[in-house]
């Protein structure tokens, strides 16, 4: 097992160092001169120079990402341009708000897809397994800004029973946060319960298939117990691992999702950086997303390893 | 259990037909027993046209903006109503699936392109051109898809050929993994070691004897990742870094809709169940595609 995990986190190393060169090699795509493009139209020539000196962008490319790994290897994601904060200090005010969001909405899809995915299985071939899996395929193919819009012009527009936008921390008024926050986890979770209601169903028909519920079965128990107690509980340990990488899922909704219902989150931040140019904003956001998902693959694998005792050897 | 019993009721008449069918014949047999994979072909078809025969079918012009007609309800006159500029909403979806379908197509067009190639070299060749090319794939892969194609595009400068290069690109990593994974699978097969053993040159049997056999899963791939490059089009241009105003697309489209979602809730409706019939299509399509294309199914 420590094997195993050991080659995994020295597999890790090569990523990692790719994954900052792509990050890095992205304002090399900004089309002519990087310093001025990232100090706008207006800015005199001494401040593209000033700019062309902070950024190193004076230096050789090698020498360039030296200087910028560097920092992000101490906690330096560079300084937004814009608000003229550190990026890391941004990061770390609106990521929070995020997590809250895309904990709300991996409950929520657990909640759905997990008991979806354990009834399609044991009704095979009926209806209600038919029906399970039209709506599975709707939630992956409803595009969430679209969700989020009608979800909106329902429950705040016309019933007005909820918030159309803003956002309520949980540490001044829970239900308001709940409030505020119910309609984007309901849009972001609608997508993944659909992803882990069908690895569910297939994990699900596997275990009744096996020999063990054959010998529940065997026994004499109530379907009931066999279903629930024997295959749902073997059955369940690989979809929350594979639960866990749908996290790049979640991160990637929520920069649309953010932007409909008005939360100051973390996919807030990059659309609003996209727009005012705030390049190293973009970058560090980036950077953060992708280091969050080599870690959820990460622990998802250590989960598999874990729960699967054969690997454990 | 099933595999012992199934082969035994495709009996008589039946078995010869599938003797003399050809794969592409077969497919097609296999692909029509799925009546769901079939509409939604249809369908596909149907958007398809629609997208092409634009100025055809639009009853106005989807940049025409009228005063007198701001923010009207469907009607005989306006099937989709109108927005708040007075443009027709119906000739705006119309002409909104041609920037859909083309970012589907340009960017499974790149994505085929580097993707394919990579991928076959990566498990014809193997070695340390795999080790490299696997990380890449890796490292491109932890980088979610949405997230890479913003940041591309915000890079690349925001309108729709840039979004449609960003969206190839970040789609490019899906396909060398599947192209390496299926090669490494059918490299292994009595015909290619035959192919190698009659002294064939290396590029020969990776075109001639590999690639073929690693179609049908990519097939599916293509499908499925129109999909998903149809909503990161529409997500891009919802978020203004996709096709600018004035030519319509279905995401920006919904980004104006938003502002007059409790007066013109229309402005809304329509474009967004274009993006889900379309999307939904290419997912059931892809669906019956793999199994009409697994050779386990009959």
């Amino acid at each position: 097992m420590f094997t195993l995990i050991g080659r995994r986190l020295v597999q890790l190393v090569p990523t990692l160092f790719l994954v900052s060169v792509l990050i890095f090699s992205l304002q090399h795509l900004l089309p002519g001169d990087p310093a001025l493009v990232m100090a706008g139209e207006e800015a005199t020539p001494e401040v593209v120079e000033q700019i062309r000196k902070r950024y190193n962008l004076d230096k050789p490319l090698p020498v360039q990402y030296v200087h910028w790994i560097g920092g992000v290897l101490q906690g330096d994601l560079g300084e937004s341009m814009r608000l003229r904060l550190p990026v890391g200090q941004l990061i770390l005010q609106k990521l929070p708000v995020t997590l809250q969001l895309a904990f709300m909405a991996m409950a929520i899809a657990l909640l759905i897809g997990i008991p979806a995915g354990v009834i399609s299985a044991v009704k095979r071939g009926t209806a209600t397994d038919h029906a399970v899996n039209v709506f599975a395929l709707a939630g992956i193919s409803t595009p969430n800004f679209w969700l989020g819009i009608m979800l909106i012009l329902l429950f705040a527009v016309k019933l007005g029973w909820l918030p159309a936008s803003g956002y309520v921390s949980p540490f001044v008024d829970v239900q308001r946060s709940l409030a505020t926050t119910i309609l984007p986890a309901i849009v972001l979770g609608t997508a993944i319960a659909g992803v882990i209601m069908r690895h569910m169903r297939s994990a699900m028909l596997q275990a009744l298939d096996s020999d063990y519920v054959r010998t529940a079965r065997a026994k004499g128990l109530h379907e009931r117990t066999v279903v629930w107690k024997h295959a749902v509980r073997n059955a369940i340990t690989p979809v929350i691992t594979l639960g866990a990488l749908e996290f790049g899922t979640l991160l990637s909704g929520a920069v649309l999702t953010e932007q409909i219902f008005s939360i100051p989150g973390f996919g807030k931040l990059i659309v609003d950086a996209v727009f005012n140019r705030d390049y190293a904003v973009v970058q560090g956001v980036v950077l953060i997303t992708a280091a969050t998902y080599i870690l959820m693959n990460l622990l998802a694998d250590l989960g598999y390893i874990l729960a699967n005792p054969r690997l454990r050897t | 259990m099933s595999a012992a019993t199934e082969p035994a009721t495709v009996s008589g008449a039946g078995s010869h037909d599938h003797l003399v069918d050809s794969p592409r014949r077969r497919v097609w047999r296999r692909l029509k027993a799925r009546p769901a994979a079939l509409v939604a072909l249809c369908v596909v078809v149907v958007i398809v046209l629609a997208a092409l025969l634009a100025p055809l079918l639009a009853p106005y012009d989807p940049t025409q903006q009228s005063w007198t007609a701001v923010r009207q309800a469907p009607s005989w006159q306006h099937w989709f109503g109108t927005d708040e500029v007075g443009r027709d909403v119906f000739s705006r979806v119309l002409y909104g699936a041609r920037a859909s379908l083309a970012a589907g197509v340009v960017s499974i067009v790149i994505a085929v392109i580097f993707g394919v190639p990579l991928g076959l070299l990566a498990g014809y060749v193997g070695g340390w051109v795999d080790a490299a090319l696997s990380r890449l794939t890796d490292a491109m892969l932890a980088i979610p898809f949405l997230i890479l194609a913003i940041a591309l595009a915000a890079f690349l400068g925001p309108n729709l050929t840039n979004a449609m290069i960003a969206i190839g690109i970040s789609a490019t990593p899906i396909f060398i993994r599947l192209t390496r994974g299926q090669v490494l699978t059918v490299k292994a097969e009595d015909y290619v070691e035959a192919a190698r053993a009659v002294g064939n040159p290396g590029w020969r049997i990776a075109l001639r004897h590999i690639l073929p056999n690693v179609l049908p899963p990519l097939l599916v791939q293509v499908t499925l990742t129109i999909a998903a490059a149809v909503i990161a089009e529409a997500s891009l241009s919802f978020l203004g870094l996709g096709q600018q105003p004035p030519m319509p697309s279905w995401g920006s489209m919904l980004n104006s809709a938003q502002r007059f979602l409790s007066n013109a809730p229309w402005m809304a409706i329509y474009p967004g169940m274009a993006i889900f019939l379309t999307v939904l299509s290419f997912n059931v399509l892809g669906d019956g595609l793999r199994d009409a294309l697994d050779p386990r199914a009959k």
